[in-house]
């Protein structure tokens, strides 16, 4: 009888603490709505920068690609010619490709890299409806020739810089990608793929 | 003009029968938020403002999924089960009054022996689940039903006898009886043990946490309604939530005195304290869900039959003494 007066005060306990918790500061971050307030140098998308010339920055050594623990770069070089220079060094990278779905977002590319081309962003939301979706190439990769340098990574604010934007925007932003419809890229970045094959 | 006796009485069931759907599919909302209150979540938020809309969202999603019935089940009764449960649960609001004026009790029906015609319906909504179970053809329901049975046969007796203290104190079978005999006193308080008996007794009438043995889902994984889907399981659903509903009514009108209101505030109508009461006790059972785990099963009929039946005897023949002797 004692053991089961003891029951009694047990339940009215959990309800009491039950009923406190009603009350209690929720953690739910609702997250469509309201987004979390990354670490200052999160590792979210890359991206490939230019100098404030507009002259792009990776000159296609490949050291990020050797660097890669999860082999998701590929990077195949070309020389510049006089009359279209890409990058200031002789040569710039012709295709750029990293497999998102591979990468483990570690940073090794960005340390590897010498000219501080590749950078990771605190853009995170990645989401697709195909595979093929997550190779993002130079279209994808390269900031606009008016995004000029960016922040280096080391200077960034907490957050999300306010000139980044989210991945959706850069999506339909970045004029680069125009021509690359949502439904045939799968299959562009197939043939990409095929053509870095042969 | 002359309205005809019939006409009334169904527009004033139909005007019921919405108020208590109504109410089933906002208590079914507030019971998924006071859970996730309780668990430190938002819950429902996102259909509607502060997610009003969900129970519609709910209701269209039931709807639109598919009606199966397992190749080994009884398809008639299989079928029926539901509209058993669901009937039941409905009819007795044609015999509970929620409020009164100068002409009388506000019913459908102003019945004479209303308790005991309100424990037959109840006691009836029991084959709903039994024969749900039994005609699935399947291992889960059956164990779901036969523990339905049990956990009936073991907590209608205690719930039974913590009534009778009530009846004597009242000296009358009818609902708005009991109201008008508690307008000095709930019987609360010379019932207050007759009241907890009523008050777990009543959780496992309606199957609900602690008492779920029934669906157990860590267990039966949804016991009597594992094979149930779309519609049917809907109206299993609706049933269950509306015999909440029907229990916290009886509470409030056997024990907390009804429509009557509480020292001497009788400037708010009756309604609304008859509405706040039955509210304390839906939050109450919410409150249960997210605070106790389930109990055993053993357990359970030990406790129902060793504690909870002697507990409402001794109840019984104290009250019956006492007024015995008081004249």
């Amino acid at each position: 009888m004692r053991k089961q007066l003891y029951n009694v005060g047990a339940i009215l306990k959990g309800l009491s603490i039950t009923f406190k918790f009603m009350f209690a500061k929720r953690p739910t971050i609702e997250y469509p709505s309201v987004k979390k307030q990354h670490a200052p140098r999160f590792h979210g998308l890359h991206e490939l920068r230019r100098y404030a010339d507009g002259k792009e920055r990776c000159i296609g050594c490949e050291l990020c690609s050797s660097a890669c623990p999860a082999n998701a770069i590929t990077v195949i070089g070309a020389e510049n010619s006089p009359e279209n220079r890409k990058s200031p060094g002789e040569r710039h990278a012709a295709r750029y490709e990293i497999d998102e779905l591979r990468c483990i977002f570690c940073g090794m590319c960005e340390e590897a890299c010498p000219t501080d081309a590749i950078v990771l962003t605190p853009r995170f939301e990645m989401a697709d409806y195909r595979r093929g979706s997550f190779i993002y190439a130079k279209d994808r990769l390269l900031v606009p020739p008016e995004a000029g340098v960016g922040t280096p990574p080391d200077e960034r604010p907490n957050g999300i810089p306010a000139d980044l934007g989210s991945v959706a925007e850069v999506k339909s932003t970045i004029d680069i990608t125009a021509g690359y419809g949502a439904t045939h890229r799968g299959e562009i970045l197939k043939t990409q793929r095929r053509g870095l094959a042969g | 003009m002359h309205v005809p006796d019939w006409i009334v009485i169904l527009i004033k069931s139909a005007i019921l029968l919405l108020v208590v759907v109504t109410t089933f599919a906002y208590a079914m909302l507030a019971e998924r938020k006071v859970l996730g209150w309780m668990q430190l979540r938002p819950g429902p938020n996102r259909v509607g403002p502060w997610g009003l809309m969900q129970p519609a969202a709910d209701a269209a999603k039931l709807i639109l999924k598919e009606d199966l019935t397992p190749k080994t089940a009884d398809p008639l009764i299989y079928r029926l089960a539901p509209f058993i449960s669901l009937l039941t649960a409905f009819s007795v609001y044609a015999i509970i009054p929620f409020g009164a004026d100068s002409s009388g009790a506000w019913a459908i029906g102003n019945v004479n022996a209303g308790i005991l015609l309100l424990m037959a319906i109840t006691s009836i909504g029991v084959y709903g689940i039994s024969l749900g179970g039994w005609a699935s053809g399947s291992k889960y329901p059956l164990l779901g039903s036969v523990r339905a049975t049990a956990q009936m046969i073991s907590y209608e007796l205690g719930m039974s006898l913590s009534f009778i203290g009530v009846l004597i104190l009242a000296g009358t079978t009818s609902l708005d009886g009991i109201v008008n005999a508690q307008a000095h006193q709930w019987f609360i308080i010379p019932q207050i043990l007759g009241f907890l008996i009523y008050i777990i007794t009543a959780v496992a009438e309606t199957n609900r946490v602690p008492f779920d043995l029934v669906e157990a889902e860590t267990e039966l994984v949804a016991g009597f309604h594992t094979e149930y889907s779309g519609l049917r399981f809907g109206l299993f659903f609706i049933a269950e939530y509306v015999n909440m509903l029907t229990v916290s009514c009886i509470a409030t009108l056997l024990f907390l005195g009804g429509w009557n209101a509480p020292f001497g505030l009788a400037i708010v109508p009756g309604v609304v304290w008859f509405i706040a009461k039955v509210s304390f006790f839906m939050f109450f059972y919410m409150w249960l869900r997210a605070t106790l785990p389930r109990f055993r099963y053993d357990r359970l009929m030990a406790f129902g039959w060793k504690v909870l039946l002697p507990l409402a005897t001794l109840n019984l023949v104290i009250t019956a003494i006492i007024v015995a002797l008081k004249g």
